[in-house]
């Protein structure tokens, strides 16, 4: 096996073993919750999955800012591969927080400030991989895909806020306990999102190349289309 | 050339245009008026309903609008190929873009000086005490929608299903102006009325954060 190979497969093992660590530290290490018992475990992914989501989108805005000043195609890669894989910890979260409401708040889903952001950011990212899909040419989907994505970045802070100050006018459900945080459960937390970050950085790695090759392949086609001609 | 003379003379051109043949405001007319009658099926029109549900039927109208009357702003231009002609002008792109978004915010404006007072007589909403306020909140959250809606407009016109793919693009991201004009437009409907400054305060920040950011990408946006 050449040596990057053994670089990943090493990589792999390490953040697949920290995985194993957070799942146990989750399940067994943290305390019980005095009110919500043992549904209150999902919040040990459900919170650091929401952190990595934001981490990958945070990447994507940097990546199109600097595909826009440096024009280099490997900025375009790596924002389409953070964005991907910040989508997939995004819905982890959709689908996670009514797991945990159900029981708790006795409904699957209310209209309250994050839940709403939150969706509403998915759809963006959804709307931006979408727009990926219908720009044929690798340059112009690189250059339009990153200006939508500026200003989808700059529109979340707004978009935070407005429902923020639209919800907190309303009556809203309570948000479990609130206030301050057992010092084992913020470790356990803490790991889990060390973990899940490696998770992230793993998959985007591994997209980056496939967008990559996919990107050679295309080119090449391309000369040999030329070359026939 | 100086950015606003060129925007003046891209908004000549937009308005003559349009003013030929009228096809982009009549429909657009046409399809606010049904949106707003066909909604009237989904609750109890009276008075008291109208005054909750109203300025959020009112804005969902105008951003589906919108969203479908942005479109040909760019997507016009590509028939001809009249978009390189307009980038080999020795005027500044944002000038161009400018332009573009001034000519869309007359013709959604004019939409709405047509519309809100159909929308008041059908749904019993007294709208001369607050006509003042009212049309502050309408220019704030029109330009919004027409800013966000024109640039991403210019993204849509280069990609394929562009008339499916703008509403798309922009109704997410235009989530904040929707809400900041549905609270302020609700608190003129309430009894009393009052202008919802932080609402209102929304609006502003939303306008001047993606006429910079506009501003900024525009020699991206308009690139071929």
């Amino acid at each position: 096996m050449s040596s990057p190979g053994k670089a990943n497969c090493a990589a792999t093992l390490g953040v697949a073993i920290l995985m194993g660590i957070a799942g146990y530290a989750a399940l067994f290490v943290a305390p019980d919750e005095r009110t919500m018992h043992e549904i209150q475990r999902i919040f040990y992914f459900h919170v650091p999955s929401a952190w990595t989501a934001f981490t990958a989108f945070f990447v994507v805005f940097i990546c199109n800012i600097a595909y826009l000043t440096r024009r280099d195609l490997k900025w375009d890669w790596i924002a389409v591969s953070a964005a991907e894989v910040g989508l997939a910890f995004c819905t982890i979260v959709l689908v996670t927080g009514p797991i945990w409401a159900k029981p708790v708040w006795g409904i699957w889903w209310t209209w309250d400030a994050r839940l709403t952001s939150t969706f509403v950011l998915w759809l963006m990212y959804v709307s931006y991989l979408l727009l990926r899909t219908l720009l044929p040419d690798a340059e112009k989907r690189a250059r339009i895909c990153a200006a939508f994505g500026i200003f989808a970045f700059l529109d979340v802070p707004l978009v935070y806020f407005s429902i923020w100050l639209w919800r907190t006018q309303h009556p809203q459900p309570v948000i479990g306990g609130g206030g301050s945080l057992d010092p084992t459960m913020r470790w356990v937390l803490l790991t889990c999102w060390v973990a899940l970050l490696g998770v992230m950085i793993l998959m985007v790695r591994q997209r980056y190349r496939l967008e990559k090759t996919r990107h050679e392949v295309e080119e090449l086609t391309h000369a040999v289309e030329e070359r026939v001609r | 050339m100086s950015i606003a003379r060129a925007a003046a003379l891209v908004l000549a051109k937009e308005l003559r245009l349009e003013f030929r043949s009228r096809e982009l405001l009549t429909t657009t007319l046409v399809f606010v008026l049904m949106v707003i009658v066909l909604f009237s099926f989904s609750f109890d029109p009276t008075s008291e309903e109208a005054r909750t549900i109203g300025p959020g039927l009112l804005w969902m109208a105008f951003l589906f609008a919108g969203s479908l009357m942005l479109n040909p702003s760019f997507a016009r231009e590509q028939a001809n190929d009249t978009l390189c002609a307009l980038r080999l002008a020795p005027v500044e792109p944002f000038g161009i873009l400018l332009g573009k978004i001034l000519a869309n915010l007359v013709f959604l404006l004019l939409t709405e000086l047509l519309l809100v007072p159909v929308f008041a007589v059908l749904y019993n909403v007294a709208l001369l005490p607050v006509l003042g306020r009212l049309s502050l909140v309408l220019f704030l959250g029109t330009l919004g929608l027409c800013v966000t809606g024109t640039a991403f407009s210019a993204i849509s016109a280069q990609a394929r299903m562009r008339e499916l793919l703008l509403p798309l693009l922009l109704l997410p991201v235009l989530t904040p102006i929707l809400i900041a004009s549905v609270e302020c437009t609700a608190g003129l409907f309430a009894e009393p009325a009052e202008l919802r400054m932080n609402w209102l305060q929304v609006l502003v920040a939303f306008d001047i954060i993606f006429l910079a950011a506009s501003y900024l990408l525009c020699d991206t946006l308009l690139e071929e």
